[in-house]
């Protein structure tokens, strides 16, 4: 029994649980050392006489290092080395890689890869001398730079049911429609850093990381060496959004800096690199086809998408992963078409697929339910089939109707007007929109190792990472349920390969699996309490260090006798995974105000309610939610990566001019959680949460916009240039 | 960043002639050293010179040049009698840039130019002569009037716009004396030398904006950009409108995000005067505004932008 997750548990062992943490909006254990700056991110360990590399980055598109005049530099003042091995990264590695990704800095793939690093005495030094550091190239290749002028190839396997074509020209209402959205970057705040340290054949590494156990493999794989002589150190981490999933440029290069050195070496990106070589994702271009009949019930549903990324990567933006599943239409064409151009390598970002997906089919949805004449609530409920289309498989749960009806009660949907430009206020155009919210649901494999020590306190202990997310939070409260122990006596330790691997953060499988993980080393531990209580476990009690059931009471740390018990738990996906469509749900609604002048989109209020299975704590949820649905506002309305087309490279590399939201972009947001137990999707009955808010916001921002002023936008983000292409000149109204 | 060596100025004249790059809020400097756009030898610290009041001057203010932006919005005299110029000092960058950023270091910034701030490309703002890849590059922030061959670049700011809406002027120091120049004659146009932003010569140091007595009206800045704050114009308007016995009497207007320097139109202002507001004298303004302008691509969008920009702030202003 290797923990393989075959079998729903509708136990629902948590509701019987008596300590009463479990879901409650607990604060984060690490709160305090992040707001008051004394959390230890990765740049900021410091190893005894650390030196401070910087990477230098191609001014070439694509070709080939020749020469560099290391001489010039190597003489600069505290210079110490410089470095441009055949190992070094060219690349960041793909999620759940697990082994090199593509390596040697004498080549150049695309404009602003790294091809040396430049160590120094001090950081100011070092980023002098990588300035300086004059670099022969042999521009070669011909990878276009433009998705436009590249060569498509599939990108996934397409699913194909019926006959589209036919479903189309048979259909009562349809829309045929072609969106485009443009590159995103995860724009973490922390910067990708790493500090390595070498003893004898043993690497530590400092690092910024969302899945050590992978990132073990990809750093021992890049270096050719045993797994079992790297460590990675990763208790905090500032923001990931998938860019750290694989390890990146700097561990590697601050891993054979230090070695060749003998002393540890500090590689932080600048927040320019972090835009120039980590991570895009891509920009898309999708074709939406919807057939309904004259009831609105979907026929037809067709999608295809053309995504672009680095020659021979094997990431596809997986844009119809929702689509899949979420609406019926017996006759459907789904598709991924990638292009393969010179830019950065694209890769997950903030969920990846349904983010960009879900946008645009819940924006084609409304223009449908317009020509269906329906309330666009009213054909989404039409159209939620009984069972997977094409798998024939059961939904494991799903709460997008409730999503959808509490949504709309809570928001006052009703006020919204039926057709555009029925509301305004001065210069400004109101209007409503709603859209409806899907994510698939992952378990990954995954173990934690819990401790019960013998005062009756918790150790958890696994290699979990916590980017923000709460992972601390939780998996202190799912141990201190289920085995009776109030949270201020329960210790988490996470972010370290030596301890057991958990499923790292990404997908928002963070916590559903590596919690499962936790749940069951404390089933175990249960057992053993329940016997030395001498009563069946079904009914042990265990509340605030007391273990109880059939009329016997007694102190856990008596049952204890002096000893800790200590258990891994472990967790596999298995048949529930293969047996179920597992995704989490809900809806968004949002009231916008376009400037009839300006094209300017202001968000007035937005309201997401989202079903995600069992709440582990209603704070971190809450904030999951809260930060998905600016994510949401940021695609739909300033996000965008701005490439040259002459040479690839990406000209908005900061946050100054890649616009995330700010402050004054985001209106009040209110968030619904909705109730839910999911068996199939894990022991917890709880599903992932982290990316779920983003996957449909920006469509129902595009719908209350339509709304609001009547302007169908069909590429995002929805910024004032876009707008004004299509908005009627208001003088001539102010004239009539 | 490259090493440098720094002083602190204690008073004006230390700076005045000094072969140094003098330093204020830092605001923009220092990013602009870390990039190595910048590659200052001396860097001479001016924050402890004085300089940073507001005083009364012939029925105007003088504006110290070391006063801090965040201080200069905040002044009762100017909220009252200035509202344009506190209006748009707060639409640009955030409280703590503001609390840094000054009101001569604020004219000093330089252009947000993508390629400008890269190394690694042609720009003959930072490397006379190695030519522009703006022009037939991302160019969607970039101006539309007064470009040249050489440099499409935009003036950035903010607070400039409204200065030379109010007709400010600008004073000056340097080794060979004093000067002061009209703020609208400040910022200089590309020509064929766009590595100069402005027409200060080496050695000069601005020590103070004058505004002239306040002229009443209704004053508008109207900042239209990509997210509600911290972005830069991609159009602004900046507007003094007066009306007396139902006729258009005051029209002083500034556009920023449009050009090199704070775009000024004579014209534009002449064909309001005297006029009845009405949403065809707008039109009519804002056509004969645009069509001067020329887009380059992907700034296209700002001349419509622009015109529809400034109908909303004549009505706004007229309240038509």
């Amino acid at each position: 029994m290797f923990g393989t997750y075959d079998v729903p548990d509708q136990r629902n062992l948590l509701d019987q649980t008596r300590q009463g943490i479990i879901g409650k909006p607990l604060d984060r254990p690490e709160a305090a050392l992040k707001v008051t700056g004394t959390a230890t991110y990765a740049a900021e360990y410091r190893p005894e006489n650390c030196a401070e590399g910087v990477l230098v980055t191609a001014t070439i598109a694509q070709g080939r290092v020749l020469h560099l005049h290391r001489d010039e530099v190597l003489s600069m003042p505290g210079v110490l080395g410089i470095f441009a091995d055949k190992r070094m990264l060219r690349r960041p590695a793909q999620g759940t890689a697990g082994q090199a990704p593509v390596q040697d800095v004498r080549e150049v793939e695309y404009y602003g890869q790294p091809v040396a690093l430049v160590v120094a005495e001090s950081f100011e030094q070092a980023s002098h001398a990588a300035k300086a550091l004059r670099i022969d190239y042999a521009p070669e290749g011909d990878v276009p730079f433009d998705a436009g002028k590249a060569e498509y190839e599939s990108g996934q396997k397409p699913v194909i049911l019926g006959d589209l074509d036919e479903a189309m020209a048979s259909a009562a209402h349809s829309v045929d429609l072609t969106y485009t959205t443009e590159g995103h970057a995860s724009a973490a705040m922390e910067p990708h850093a790493s500090i390595a340290a070498w003893q004898g054949d043993v690497l530590t590494l400092w690092g910024s990381f969302q899945m050590i156990s992978h990132n073990v493999k990809e750093l021992a794989d890049s270096l050719r060496i045993s797994p079992r002589n790297v460590r990675i150190i990763s208790p905090y981490v500032g923001g990931g959004f998938g860019s750290k999933l694989g390890i990146s440029h700097d561990a590697i290069a601050a891993a054979i800096a230090a070695r060749e050195l003998g002393r540890p070496v500090r590689v932080v990106l600048t927040r320019q690199q972090v835009f120039d070589t980590i991570m895009r994702r891509s920009e898309t271009r999708q074709r939406l086809r919807l057939a309904a009949d004259a009831s609105g019930r979907l026929t037809g549903l067709g999608h295809e998408a053309w995504v672009s990324n680095l020659p021979g990567e094997k990431f596809a933006e997986p844009v119809t992963q929702a689509t899949e599943f979420l609406y019926g239409g017996e006759n459907r064409k789904l598709a991924v078409n990638v292009a393969r151009i010179s830019r950065l390598t694209s890769g997950s970002v903030r969920a990846p697929g349904e983010a960009v997906g879900m946008q645009v089919l819940e924006a084609a949805m409304d223009e449908l339910a317009e020509k269906a004449g329906l309330d666009p609530i009213e054909l989404r409920k039409r159209n939620l089939p009984a069972s997977q289309p094409g798998k024939d498989r059961p939904y494991s749960s799903r709460m997008l109707v409730e999503a959808l009806d509490q949504g709309a009660r809570a928001f006052g949907w009703d006020a919204r007007k039926p057709r555009p430009c029925m509301r305004r206020e001065g210069e400004w155009w109101l209007g409503m929109g709603v859209a409806s919210a899907a994510r698939v649901n992952m378990l990954r494999p995954a173990s934690a190792r819990v401790r019960l020590e013998a005062d009756g306190s918790l150790l958890v202990q696994s290699d979990q990472t916590d980017i923000g997310t709460g992972s601390y939070a939780i998996l202190g409260q799912i141990a201190g349920e289920m085995l009776g122990v109030p949270i201020t006596r329960v210790r988490v330790e996470l972010g370290d390969s030596s301890l057991p691997s958990g499923a790292g953060s990404g997908g928002s499988f963070g916590a559903s699996s590596t919690g499962s993980a936790v749940f069951r080393a404390c089933e175990a531990i249960r057992d053993r309490l329940a016997h030395r209580l001498g009563i069946p476990v079904e009914a042990l009690e265990l509340r605030d260090g007391i273990a109880s059931g059939q009329g016997r009471s007694r102190p856990v740390t008596e049952l204890l006798q002096g000893e800790a018990l200590e258990q891994v738990g472990r967790i596999k996906p298995g048949k529930t995974q293969m047996d179920y469509a597992q995704a989490s749900y809900g809806a968004f609604f949002c009231e916008v105000a376009v400037n009839a002048f300006t094209g300017e989109t202001r968000m007035r209020r937005m309201l997401g309610a989202f079903g995600f299975g069992r709440v582990l704590n209603a704070k971190t949820a809450r904030s999951q939610c809260l930060g998905g649905m600016v994510w949401g506002i940021g695609a739909a309305l300033t996000e965008e990566q701005s490439f040259d087309l002459r040479d690839g490279r990406l000209l908005n590399h900061d946050l100054a001019q890649y616009h995330v939201p700010c402050h004054a972009d985001v209106p009040a947001l209110e968030v619904i959680l909705l109730e839910e137990r999911d068996a199939p999707a894990s022991p917890l009955q709880a599903k992932g949460v982290g990316e779920l808010a983003i996957c449909g916001a920006a469509g129902a921002v595009a719908n209350a916009i339509y709304n609001a002023c009547g302007v169908r936008m069909r590429s995002f983000p929805m910024t004032p240039d876009r707008l004004i292409a299509q908005l009627p000149d208001p003088i001539a109204r102010a004239a009539d | 960043m490259r090493a440098f060596s720094y002083d602190r100025a204690s008073a004006v004249a230390d700076a005045a002639g000094a072969e140094a790059r003098l330093i204020a809020g830092g605001t923009n400097l220092l990013d602009l050293m870390k990039l190595e756009v910048e590659l200052p030898t001396r860097l001479l610290d001016i924050n402890h010179v004085g300089l940073d009041q507001i005083t009364e001057v012939e029925g105007g203010l003088r504006l110290g040049a070391l006063l801090r932006n965040a201080d200069c919005a905040a002044d009762q005299r100017v909220r009252r009698d200035y509202p344009l110029l506190a209006r748009a000092i707060l639409a640009g960058a955030s409280p703590q840039l503001r609390n840094r950023a000054t009101t001569g270091g604020n004219l000093c910034q330089r252009t947000r130019c993508g390629y400008f701030m890269r190394l690694g490309t042609r720009c003959n703002k930072r490397e006379p002569g190695s030519g522009c890849d703006a022009i037939d590059g991302s160019n969607r922030e970039h101006a539309i009037f007064g470009v040249s061959p050489a440099c499409i670049a935009t003036y950035p700011g903010d607070m400039a716009v409204a200065l030379a809406a109010l007709d400010a002027s600008v004073e000056i120091t340097g080794s060979r004396g004093g000067r002061s120049i009209p703020l609208r004659g400040f910022h200089r146009l590309p020509g064929d030398d766009p590595s100069r932003d402005n027409v200060l010569e080496p050695g000069e140091i601005i020590t103070s904006v004058t505004l002239p007595p306040p002229v009443g009206g209704r004053q508008v800045y109207r900042k239209v950009r990509d997210r509600a704050s911290f972005a830069f114009a991609l159009v602004s308007v900046a507007a003094i409108i007066d009306i007396q016995s139902g006729r258009i009497s005051r029209a002083d207007l500034a556009f920023g995000g449009v050009a090199h320097k704070p775009w000024h139109d004579p014209e534009v202002e002449q064909a309001l005067l005297g006029e009845v507001p009405s949403p065809v004298l707008f039109a009519r303004a804002a056509d004969l505004l645009v069509a001067k302008a020329k887009g380059q691509g992907e700034n296209d969008f700002k001349i419509p932008l622009l015109r529809r920009s400034l109908i909303a702030v004549l009505a706004e202003a007229t309240g038509v």
